[in-house]
C-alpha cells in the first residue's frame, strides 16, 4: 500500500498538469495549489514556525508548514489558546494570501489621477523620502494633527507609534465606529466595562444561549466557534434572533425571524417577561444592581402583544424564549453580538441586551461572562513624551459623549468639512476604506480633500488606487510583528514570526515605520534595530527569563497563570459604573439627555417593492480581504443576492439568474446571482460583504458578485457614540437579462 | 465484498457540530495536494420546510469507505482496491487506466479524474493512519465535528459516539455498506 | 391542501466532469457500444449463416458482414481509448481478469473477439477476386491460415455466434451493472443492447446487399427483432418506474425530462417505429425496398446509446 502511495507522490514531484476548476473555469489564472504545494504531503521533517494569523483580526496561533522555502500547509497551533490545534477555514487558506499573483511587491507612486489606478514603480528609497516629506509638508501647514492615521491589523502598532512621535491623536479603526463599538458602550454603560476581543463569553458552559444576529458558523472567529459547538455538544439549548435562516439558526431550538430594525423592542419584551414573571435574578439583583424598579416602570409597556405587533414574534415564541433563558440562568447568556452597527440605536441595543443579562444574574458566572486575564507584559519603555496636541477631530465638542474610541467615520467627516479643524493627510495601514466606511460617495470625497494619501497594503486594494504613494507590505506569514497578550480566560503572550521571506520587494511594516521615523527625525521612538530586540526588551521588563523567550519563539505562546474565571458566591464585584454596580437606570445617559432606560422608536421600513439591505460573513471569507484569494475563492466564488422564494417569484426570478441591486438614491451593484429561498423573510434581501471589488489589480475578485457597500449610500449615526448603522438602505432587484 | 481488514477505519461526522465551514475540505486539499478545482471533500446544507417553519442539516462529506464497494467490484484492473492494513478503498495510481467505471458506479459522486490522469478521492488519510496519526480533515475541524477511529475496537472514540448518538447512514439502499455515519 | 415540501440543497463540491451532473463519458463511450453491439449483430448474422448453410442465399451476411467485423470494433475501440483518461495506461486492462467487473471481462471478450472475428473475416477476405489476384495468396503462412479458417469454418461459427451473444450482451450489462445509476440498473439492458445490437448488424447487412432474396429474409429478421426491441424498452421502463422514488426520478428523464424528445421521437418514432411500418409495408410490396428503413434502425442504435450514457449519468439513488 505505501508504496503505491509513495509512486502518486513523486509523480507530484515532478509536477503533474493543472485542472481548471468547474466552478471557477477559466476566469482565474488557477495552478495556485499546485504550485504552492509542489512538495508533498506534510511530514515530520517539515520545518514547523509558529505563529499568528492575520486573515481576520481574532489572531489565532498558527503552525506554517515550510519545505524548500515554501509554506505548504497551514495548521492550528495546539499550544495558541486561540486556537487549540485548530483553524478556521479562512486561516487554513492562507496560502492563498500568501502566494496571490497579484500582491504587491513594488513602492508604487500615483502618475495618473487619484483613483486612475496609474502608478509607476519606485524604489523604497524614493517611496518613503515622498512619504515622508509628503506628511512633512502636511504637519508644518497645518499642524501634525492634520494627519491621520485608518487602520486595521495587528501591524498598525508601529505606525501609532510614528503618529505618537508626530503629535497626532487621530488614529481610528473602522472596528470601532463600523463594527463593535455601540456594543462597547452598551455594556460599559451598564456593567462598566467593555467586553473586547475576544469577548469574555463562558459559551462552552452555557446551558441556553441567545444570539441577537450573531451568526456564528458563518462568523468563524474560530475560538467563539469552537465553544459554540462544544456547548450545543452539551446540549445547550439555542435561540436565535435573525431576520435569516442562518447556519446557527439551523441548529436553535427556537429561530426568532425577527422583522429587522426591531430587535430593541424584543430585547424590551424579554427585560419585561423576566420582571413580570419574576424569572430574573432576584439576589443578584438585589445586590449588585441599581434601578431596577424605573427599569420595571420603562419596560412595562413591551408586552408580548406590544412586541409581536412591532417584531412579528409570535407571543408563545417570544415567552418560551424568554421562559428557556430564564430556566438556564444564570448559566444562560444573550450573546452582546460583534458587529452591530446597524440602526444607529446600536448603543441603547447592545445596553438592552446587557439589560436582559444583567436580570439573568450571569456576570462572573459559569455560562454567563467570565472574568477574564491577561499575562504581565511591559509597556515599551523609554521613549520620549509626546508632543502636546489637540484634541482628536472626529467629533465635535459635546457629540457622541460616550465614544472610547476614535471613530473613523468621524475622521473622514471631519476630512470632508474641514471640521473642527482640517484633516489632510491620511495614513491607511490595511484597511479598504471604500468597502469599509458607509457612503463610499463621501469617502471618496473626502480623498480628494487631501494634500497627501500613503496606502500600506498587501495587495492592490481599492483604496490603493486612491493614494499617492503604495507601499507593498509583506503578509502575516513573512514578518515580525509586536508581541500579543489579549485579555482571555487563559491569559497568554504570542509570537508573530516570518515563517518565510518577504515576496519581492515588500517589507514588514516595522521597517516602513522605522524608516519613515528616521526621515521625520523621530528616530527616538525606534530605539531598536528589529522587533526581537523589542520583544526581549519588553519580556524582560516583565520579569520573563531566557528560557521562557526561547518558549515563545519554540511553540509561538508563553501562557502565565490565569485568575479565577468566575466570582465567587456573594463576593462584591466593583464594577466600572459611577454606581459601582450594574445599572439598570443609567444616571449618566439621563444626564446626557438621553434615555435612561432603552425606548424602541420604530425605524423608518421600506416602501412598497422595496427590501431592506442586510450583510454578513461567508465562513470562507474575511470582508473584501479574502475575495482575492484563490484557495477560498474556490470554495465560495461569489456572493448571491439572498431573497425570499416566493418575493423572487412575484418578481418572476429564481435562482440562478442575475440581477442588479438598486437602492433609495440610485446607487447599483452586480449583475449578482439570485439565491431564491425560503431562508429569509419578505421585507429584506441579504448578501455576503465583500465582493464586488472594482480595482484592476484584484485580479480575480474585480467584478465578482456584488458589492453591498456600494449600495449604503445612507447611515444612521448613533448619537451616542457615532456608531454608524448601516441597515437602513433599501434596495429594489432588476433582473439582468442574460 | 472485501476479506477481512486486520483494522476497520472509520468516520463520522457530527451534524450539530458541523457549521458547514469548509477548514477540512482546505485542509484536505493542502494536505494531499488536491489540484484546482477538485476536492476530496466537500459541504452540504440540506433545509427543508417552508418560512419559517425550516429544519437544516449541515455536514462535510467524503468517500464513504464502502465495505461493499461498488467502485471496487466495477474496477476493470484491480487499481480501486480495499486496503486490509487500514480496512479503506483505495486507488493505485499505476494500475489506472482512468476508464471511470468507478466513477460510474460510486453512489456518493465521491470521485474525480486527478489531472493527470487517473482517478482520485478521498484516501481517508491513509498515509496519516499508517503513521498513527489522525486524518487532516480532523485535526483542522474548529467544531470537531469529524471523528475517524477504528470501527472494530469497541474502545475507540467512534465506537463510542456510534454507540451513544444517533446514526445515519447515506444511501443506504446502494447496498454499499459505508463505513461513514452521520451522528443527528 | 398541504402545501408541498420544499428541499433546498446545496453543496461546495464542484469536481469536474463530476458536477453539477456526473459527464464522465462524452460521445466516445456511445459511439463504442454502438459499434460493439453492431458487431456483435454482424457476427451473429454471419455466424447463423454458416451454422443454418445459408451461404448462397445470403451473400453478403455471408462474404462481407465478417469483413466489417473487425475494422468496426477497431474503430469503437478507439473511441474507448480515446475516452481513456490515463492513455498511458491503456494495458493494465490486461494485466487482471476482474470477474464481478463487465468492463474487465468485456475487455477479454473483446480481445478474443479480435481473433475469432478477425479470423473469419480474414477467411472471407481470401474468397475475394481481390484477394485472389493479389500477391498474398503466396505467403505460406497466411495461406496456411486461410485453410484452417476454412476447415474450422462451423467450429469458428459456433465461437463468434457465442462471444457476438456475450459482446452484445456485454455492452448493455456494461451499464447495468452500475447500481449507483437507476437509469441503468435493470437487467433488461443486456437483452435491449443485444437485440439492438442484432437489429442494427442486420440493418447494415441489408444496406450491403445487392441481393432482393437476403434483403427480403433480412427485413423480415429485423422485424420480429424492431418488435421485441420495442417491448423490452416498454417493460425496461415499467421496471424503473417501479422502482422507489430513484427509479421515478431517473425514468422522468424520458417521461417529461429533458431527453424525453430525443428519445421518444429520434429514437423510438424514427429508429424503430418507422423503419417498422417501413418494412411492413415493403413487405406487402406497398413501399419499394429502399435504404431508408435500415439507415433509419442504424441512426436509432445510435441515438439509443447517446440517450442511455448520457441519462443515465445524471440519475442518482437517492438517501
Ligand atoms: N458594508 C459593510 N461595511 C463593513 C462591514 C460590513 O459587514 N459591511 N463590516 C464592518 C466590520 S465588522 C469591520 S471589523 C470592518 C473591517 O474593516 P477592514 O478590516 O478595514 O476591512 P478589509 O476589507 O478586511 O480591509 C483590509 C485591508 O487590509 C489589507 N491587508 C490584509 N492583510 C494585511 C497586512 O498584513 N498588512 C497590510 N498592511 N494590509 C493588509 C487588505 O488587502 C485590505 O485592503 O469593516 C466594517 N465595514
Ligand atoms: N468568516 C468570517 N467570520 C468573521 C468575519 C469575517 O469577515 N468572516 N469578521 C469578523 C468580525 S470583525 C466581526 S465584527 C464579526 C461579525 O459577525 P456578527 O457579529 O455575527 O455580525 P454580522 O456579520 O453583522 O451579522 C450578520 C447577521 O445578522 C443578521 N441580521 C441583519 N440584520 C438584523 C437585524 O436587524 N436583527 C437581527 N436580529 N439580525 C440581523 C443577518 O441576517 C446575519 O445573519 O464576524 C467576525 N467573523
Ligand atoms: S479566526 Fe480564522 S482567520 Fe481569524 S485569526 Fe483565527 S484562523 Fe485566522
Ligand atoms: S471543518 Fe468541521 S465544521 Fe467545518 S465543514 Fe468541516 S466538518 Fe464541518
Ligand atoms: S463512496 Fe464511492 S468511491 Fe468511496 S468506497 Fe464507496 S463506492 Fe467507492
Ligand atoms: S478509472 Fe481506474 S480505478 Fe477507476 S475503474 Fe477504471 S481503472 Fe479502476
Ligand atoms: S480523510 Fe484525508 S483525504 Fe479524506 S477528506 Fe479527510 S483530509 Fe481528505
Ligand atoms: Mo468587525
Amino acid at each position: 500500500m505505501s508504496s503505491r502511495e509513495w509512486t502518486r507522490r513523486t509523480f507530484l514531484q515532478a509536477g503533474g498538469a493543472c485542472g481548471v476548476g468547474a466552478t471557477l473555469g477559466s476566469a482565474l489564472p488557477l495552478g495556485l495549489l499546485d504550485a504552492a504545494a509542489r512538495g508533498s504531503v506534510p511530514q515530520a521533517a517539515d520545518q514547523v514556525v509558529p505563529t499568528v494569523c492575520e486573515i481576520c483580526f481574532w489572531k489565532c496561533g498558527v503552525n506554517a508548514h515550510v519545505r524548500d522555502g515554501r509554506v505548504v500547509a497551514l495548521t492550528g497551533n495546539p499550544h495558541h489558546p486561540l486556537s487549540r490545534g485548530k483553524l478556521c477555514p479562512r486561516g487554513t487558506g492562507g496560502l492563498g494570501t500568501l502566494y496571490d499573483p497579484d500582491r504587491l511587491v513594488k513602492p508604487q507612486i500615483r502618475v495618473g489621477e487619484r483613483g486612475s489606478e496609474q502608478f509607476r514603480e519606485a524604489t523604497w528609497e524614493e517611496a518613503l523620502d515622498r512619504t515622508a516629506e509628503g506628511l512633512r509638508k502636511v504637519a508644518d501647514e497645518h499642524g501634525p494633527e492634520a494627519i491621520a492615521m485608518l487602520y486595521h491589523g495587528a501591524g498598525g502598532s508601529f505606525f501609532k507609534t510614528l503618529m505618537k512621535g508626530l503629535g497626532s491623536p487621530n488614529v481610528a479603526a473602522p472596528s470601532y465606529a463600523q463594527c463593535r463599538g455601540p456594543r462597547e458602550v452598551g455594556f460599559e454603560l451598564t456593567f462598566g466595562e467593555g467586553l473586547g476581543s475576544p469577548e469574555n463569553l463562558d459559551i462552552p458552559n452555557a446551558r441556553a444561549l441567545a444570539l441577537i444576529g450573531s451568526h456564528l458558523g458563518e462568523n468563524m472567529h474560530n475560538t467563539q466557534v469552537q465553544d459554540f459547538a462544544e456547548g450545543l455538544g452539551k446540549g445547550m439549548r439555542l435561540i436565535v434572533v435573525d431576520p435569516r435562516f442562518s447556519v446557527a439558526a439551523g441548529k436553535a431550538r427556537h429561530w426568532l425571524p425577527i422583522k429587522p430594525g426591531t430587535d430593541l423592542a424584543l430585547l424590551l419584551g424579554w427585560v419585561n417577561l423576566l420582571i413580570q414573571e419574576e424569572w430574573y435574578d432576584k439576589a443578584f439583583v438585589r445586590s449588585q444592581t441599581v434601578g431596577f424598579d424605573q427599569l420595571a416602570a420603562e419596560v412595562a409597556r413591551y408586552t408580548p402583544t406590544a412586541v409581536y405587533q412591532e417584531t412579528g414574534i409570535r407571543p408563545e415564541l417570544l415567552v418560551a424564549s424568554a421562559r428557556e433563558l430564564a430556566q438556564a440562568a444564570p448559566h444562560a447568556l444573550v450573546h452582546p453580538g460583534r458587529h452591530v452597527t446597524w440602526y444607529g440605536d446600536d448603543a441603547q441595543r447592545s445596553r438592552a441586551i446587557a439589560l436582559v443579562n444583567a436580570l439573568l444574574g450571569n456576570w462572573g458566572k459559569p455560562g454567563g461572562f467570565y472574568m477574564s486575564s491577561n499575562a504581565p507584559l511591559a509597556a515599551e519603555a523609554g521613549l520620549p513624551a509626546p508632543p502636546e496636541h489637540r484634541p482628536a477631530a472626529d467629533r465635535k465638542e459635546g457629540e457622541h459623549l460616550f465614544a472610547g474610541s476614535t471613530l473613523a467615520s468621524g475622521l473622514r467627516d471631519a476630512t470632508l468639512s474641514g471640521e473642527p479643524y482640517p484633516i489632510k493627510s491620511w495614513l491607511v495601514y490595511g484597511s479598504n476604506l471604500p468597502i469599509v466606511l458607509p457612503d463610499p460617495r463621501k469617502t471618496i470625497a473626502a480623498i480628494q480633500e487631501l494634500d497627501f494619501l500613503v496606502a500600506i497594503d498587501i495587495l492592490p486594494a481599492e483604496i490603493c488606487g486612491w493614494a499617492d504613494v503604495v507601499l507593498p507590505e509583506c503578509t502575516y506569514l513573512e514578518r515580525h510583528d509586536d508581541l500579543m497578550a489579549p485579555w482571555f480566560r487563559e491569559p497568554f503572550i504570542a509570537l508573530r514570526q516570518p515563517a518565510v521571506e518577504p515576496m519581492g520587494d515588500s517589507k514588514p511594516g516595522w521597517w516602513m515605520a522605522k524608516e519613515l521615523a528616521k526621515r521625520l527625525g523621530l528616530e527616538a521612538w525606534f530605539p531598536w534595530e528589529h522587533p526581537v530586540e523589542l520583544h526581549h526588551d519588553r519580556l524582560a521588563a516583565s520579569g520573563y527569563g531566557a528560557e521562557q523567550e526561547r518558549e515563545l519563539v519554540r511553540t509561538g505562546v508563553l501562557k502565565t497563570e490565569a485568575g479565577p474565571m468566575y466570582l465567587p458566591e456573594g463576593s462584591d464585584y466593583a464594577y466600572g459604573t459611577p454606581s459601582g454596580k450594574i445599572e439598570l437606570w443609567s444616571q449618566q445617559l439621563a444626564d446626557a439627555g438621553f434615555d435612561p432606560v432603552p425606548v424602541y422608536r420604530r425605524p423608518e421600513m421600506p416602501g412598497p417593492g422595496q427590501f431592506r439591505l442586510l450583510s454578513g460573513r461567508a465562513p470562507v471569507h474575511t470582508f473584501g480581504r479574502t475575495t482575492n484569494n484563490r484557495v477560498l475563492l474556490e470554495q465560495f466564488p461569489e456572493n448571491e443576492v439572498w431573497v425570499n422564494r416566493a418575493v423572487a417569484a412575484d418578481l418572476g426570478l429564481k435562482s440562478g439568474d442575475r440581477v442588479l441591486v438598486r437602492n433609495q438614491d440610485d446607487a447599483e451593484t452586480g449583475p449578482i446571482l439570485v439565491k431564491a429561498t425560503e431562508r429569509i423573510r419578505t421585507d429584506c434581501v441579504y448578501m455576503v460583504h465583500g465582493f464586488g471589488h472594482t480595482s484592476k489589480g484584484l485580479r480575480a475578485a474585480r467584478g465578482r458578485g456584488g458589492n453591498d457597500a456600494a449600495l449604503i449610500t445612507r447611515y444612521a449615526t448613533d448619537p451616542l457614540m457615532g456608531g454608524t448603522g448601516m441597515n437602513v438602505n433599501f434596495v429594489t432587484l432588476e433582473k439582468v437579462e442574460a | 465484498m472485501a476479506p477481512r481488514p486486520e483494522r476497520s477505519f472509520g468516520m463520522a461526522v457530527d451534524t450539530v457540530a458541523c457549521v458547514g465551514c469548509s477548514a477540512c475540505v482546505i485542509a484536505c486539499k493542502s494536505e494531499n495536494q488536491v489540484p484546482d478545482g477538485h476536492s476530496r471533500r466537500w459541504v452540504n446544507q440540506e433545509v427543508r420546510g417552508r418560512f419559517p417553519e425550516l429544519k437544516m442539516r449541515v455536514w462535510s462529506d467524503c468517500c464513504q469507505h464502502c465495505e461493499a464497494a461498488p467502485c471496487v467490484t466495477n474496477c476493470p484492473t484491480g487499481a480501486s482496491h480495499y486496503d486490509l492494513a487500514t480496512g479503506t478503498v483505495q486507488v493505485s495510481e499505476a494500475d489506472c487506466t482512468g476508464c471511470k467505471a468507478c466513477m460510474a458506479s460510486c453512489p456518493y459522486d465521491a470521485r474525480f479524474v486527478h489531472p493527470t490522469g487517473f482517478i482520485d478521492k478521498c484516501t481517508l488519510c491513509q498515509h496519516r493512519l499508517m503513521q498513527g496519526r489522525t486524518t487532516a480533515c480532523v485535526e483542522i475541524c474548529p467544531t470537531s465535528a469529524i471523528t475517524v477511529g477504528e470501527l472494530d475496537d469497541p474502545g475507540s472514540d467512534l465506537s463510542r459516539l456510534l454507540r451513544s448518538r444517533k446514526t445515519r447512514q447515506q444511501k443506504t439502499a446502494a447496498g454499499t455498506r459505508p463505513r461513514f455515519f452521520l451522528l443527528e | 391542501m398541504q402545501q408541498l415540501e420544499v428541499v433546498e440543497f446545496t453543496t461546495t463540491r464542484a469536481n469536474h466532469l463530476v458536477d453539477p451532473g456526473l459527464q464522465i463519458w462524452g460521445w466516445e463511450v456511445p459511439v463504442y457500444l454502438f459499434l460493439g453491439g453492431l458487431v456483435a449483430g454482424l457476427l451473429i448474422l454471419h455466424s447463423l449463416v454458416v451454422l443454418l448453410r445459408k451461404e448462397q442465399d445470403m451473400p453478403a451476411s455471408y462474404g462481407i458482414v465478417p469483413m466489417l467485423a473487425v475494422p468496426l470494433l477497431g474503430l469503437g475501440l478507439g473511441a474507448l481509448f480515446l475516452d481513456l483518461e490515463y492513455k498511458l495506461h491503456v494495458l493494465q486492462f490486461y494485466t487482471a481478469f476482474r470477474l464481478g467487473s463487465p468492463m474487465s471481462w468485456g475487455s477479454w471478450v473483446l480481445l478474443l473477439v479480435f481473433f475469432t472475428g478477425g479470423l473469419s473475416g480474414f477467411s472471407a477476405l481470401t474468397r475475394t477476386s481481390w484477394y485472389r489476384g493479389s500477391v498474398l495468396p503466396k505467403a505460406r503462412r497466411l495461406q496456411r491460415l486461410a485453410d484452417f479458417a476454412g476447415r474450422r469454418r462451423r467450429g469458428l461459427a459456433k465461437l463468434n455466434l457465442a462471444l457476438g451473444m456475450v459482446l452484445g450482451i456485454y455492452t448493455g450489462v456494461l451499464l447495468s451493472s452500475f447500481a449507483a445509476r437507476p437509469f441503468w440498473n435493470s437487467a433488461l439492458l443486456g437483452p435491449l443492447c443485444l437485440v439492438s445490437g442484432a437489429s442494427a448488424g442486420i440493418a447494415l447487412a441489408a444496406l450491403l446487399s445487392r441481393a432482393p432474396e437476403e434483403r427480403h429474409l433480412l427485413v423480415r429478421l429485423d422485424l420480429v427483432l424492431l418488435l421485441v426491441e420495442a417491448v423490452i424498452v416498454v417493460l425496461w421502463l415499467l421496471g424503473m418506474s417501479n422502482a422507489g422514488d430513484a427509479g421515478r426520478d431517473a425514468v422522468a428523464l424520458v417521461l417529461g425530462g429533458s431527453y424525453t424528445a430525443v428519445f421518444w421521437l429520434l429514437f423510438f418514432t424514427v429508429g424503430l417505429i418507422v423503419p417498422f411500418f417501413l418494412e411492413i409495408m415493403s413487405l406487402r410490396r406497398r413501399w419499394s425496398e429502399t435504404l431508408v428503413a435500415p439507415a433509419l434502425v442504424l441512426l436509432g442504435g445510435v441515438v439509443l446509446r447517446f440517450v442511455l450514457v448520457d441519462a443515465g449519468q445524471l440519475s442518482a439513488v437517492g438517501g
